[in-house]
């Protein structure tokens, strides 16, 4: 059986091994204070194997998915993938859904634009 | 006349119905059709990041061939429905694998390759129409205005798959603010992330986002904010002190052209 960060790898579709460490991403992370471990630390981790404690991070639902960190990396690394395949691999266990159908009427407000909902489906939920 | 198909996309078909009404009064006005797919499908919103989801990036496909059947190119208003479409796009054409699934799944009658080519209105109106076209079809320009453009994540990044504008300096919406009379207020959040995506699950944290951006577009002396996203557009007013005003670039492009889309409304 493959491992979690083979998983994680080839969810990602990335390379975490071609990482220099320069630190541009989590320079330009508007989320850095929100994340446990920093873009650049959480690459990292994935490249050490270290799944489990990314799994239980926050920092998997704090990352805005803004693409900041992709478009500094000078390596292709691309660590908003990496975040995402962690998050995929969370969500992706039976019962692991992070939002649940029944809790979207409580949530709306009748300004809220239908893009909201639709995002927070496709990123909360697998 | 040039002709494009036209995906709306789930949002602008209500809560963001200015965005489309608008920029359908003003393409009119420009001299460019805007032909809605017939069936067209919601893009998602979010780009499917993990390589191996299939099935989150069929609608996109399915939008892209139908534009490519009609030979026409498929322009988006929503800066989601933009970043989504045009990087499906990009991963069928870069990524054997992907290519392969969706075919395979989609079964068309000519394979789908990425020959469509995926347009921001934005895009529509710089490289097809023209600013100096725009300015001169401006009927009350907005003289006076000071408006900060905020292009936000998804127009611009990763800027290699989305090749929209310089992703640290970008330039489109400014353009298009003194084509209409007025004057752009360049500020340093303009291209940073408004905490859209965390609204529903965490509004504390959207709040402190929109709120940087707002107060450092105030402190340049912006008066008022445009954007292409119904989602920034939300998180902008609902999320913030509500000091800026925020409207969608096309309520003002159509207020300069001198049509304000209401035609378009009751059509
Ligand atoms: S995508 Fe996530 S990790 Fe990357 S810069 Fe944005 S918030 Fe930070
Ligand atoms: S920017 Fe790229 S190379 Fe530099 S630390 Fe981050 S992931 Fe590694």
């Amino acid at each position: 059986m493959i491992d979690m960060m083979e998983q994680i790898t080839r969810i990602a579709g990335v390379n975490p091994r071609k990482c220099m460490r320069c630190g541009k991403c989590s320079g330009a992370c508007p989320a850095y204070d929100e994340m446990e471990y920093h873009p650049h630390q959480f690459v990292s981790m994935v490249e050490n194997g270290r799944i489990d404690e990314l799994m239980r991070s926050k920092g998997i639902y704090t990352c805005l998915s803004c693409f900041a960190c992709v478009e500094r990396c000078p390596r292709s690394v691309e660590p908003a993938k990496l975040i995402e395949a962690v998050r995929c691999a969370v969500e992706r266990q039976q019962g692991m859904d992070r939002l649940r159908p029944e809790a979207v009427p409580g949530l709306l407000n009748p300004d809220l634009p239908q893009q909201a909902i639709t995002s927070a489906f496709r990123k909360y939920r697998k | 006349m040039m002709k494009f198909s036209y995906f709306p996309g789930c949002t602008l078909k209500t809560r963001g119905a200015a965005l489309d009404r608008c920029g359908r009064a003003a393409a009119e006005a420009l001299g460019f059709a805007l032909e809605e797919l017939p069936e067209w499908q919601c893009c998602g919103a979010v780009y499917p990041n993990a390589r191996d989801e299939i099935a989150t990036r069929l609608s996109s496909v399915r939008a892209l061939m139908a534009a490519r059947d009609a030979g026409t190119e498929l322009v988006t208003l929503c800066s989601a429905c933009h970043h989504v479409i045009k990087r499906v796009n990009g991963d069928i054409r870069r990524d054997e694998d992907i290519r392969a699934k969706v075919n395979n799944y989609l079964k068309p009658e000519a394979p789908y390759a990425g020959e469509a080519e995926a347009l921001h209105y934005l895009e529509v109106l710089r490289d097809r129409v023209g600013f100096d076209a725009v300015k001169q079809k401006v009927a009350a320009p907005l003289a006076g205005m000071k408006i900060g453009a905020y292009y936000g994540c998804l127009l611009l990044r990763p800027s290699k798959e989305l090749a929209f504008d310089d992703p640290e300096n970008p330039s489109v919406m400014e353009d298009l603010i003194r084509a209409l009379g007025a004057e752009p207020v360049v500020y340093a959040m303009r291209n940073e992330c408004c905490g859209g995506y965390v609204t529903i699950e965490n509004p504390d944290y959207a709040k402190k986002q929109a709120q940087r951006i707002v107060d450092n577009a105030k402190a340049l002396g912006a008066e008022c904010l445009i954007t292409a996203c119904p989602l920034c557009m939300y998180n902008l007013r609902a999320n913030t002190d509500g000091s800026l005003p925020v409207y969608y670039f096309t309520e003002l492009l159509a207020k300069a052209l001198g049509v304000d889309g209401e035609e378009a409304k009751q059509a």
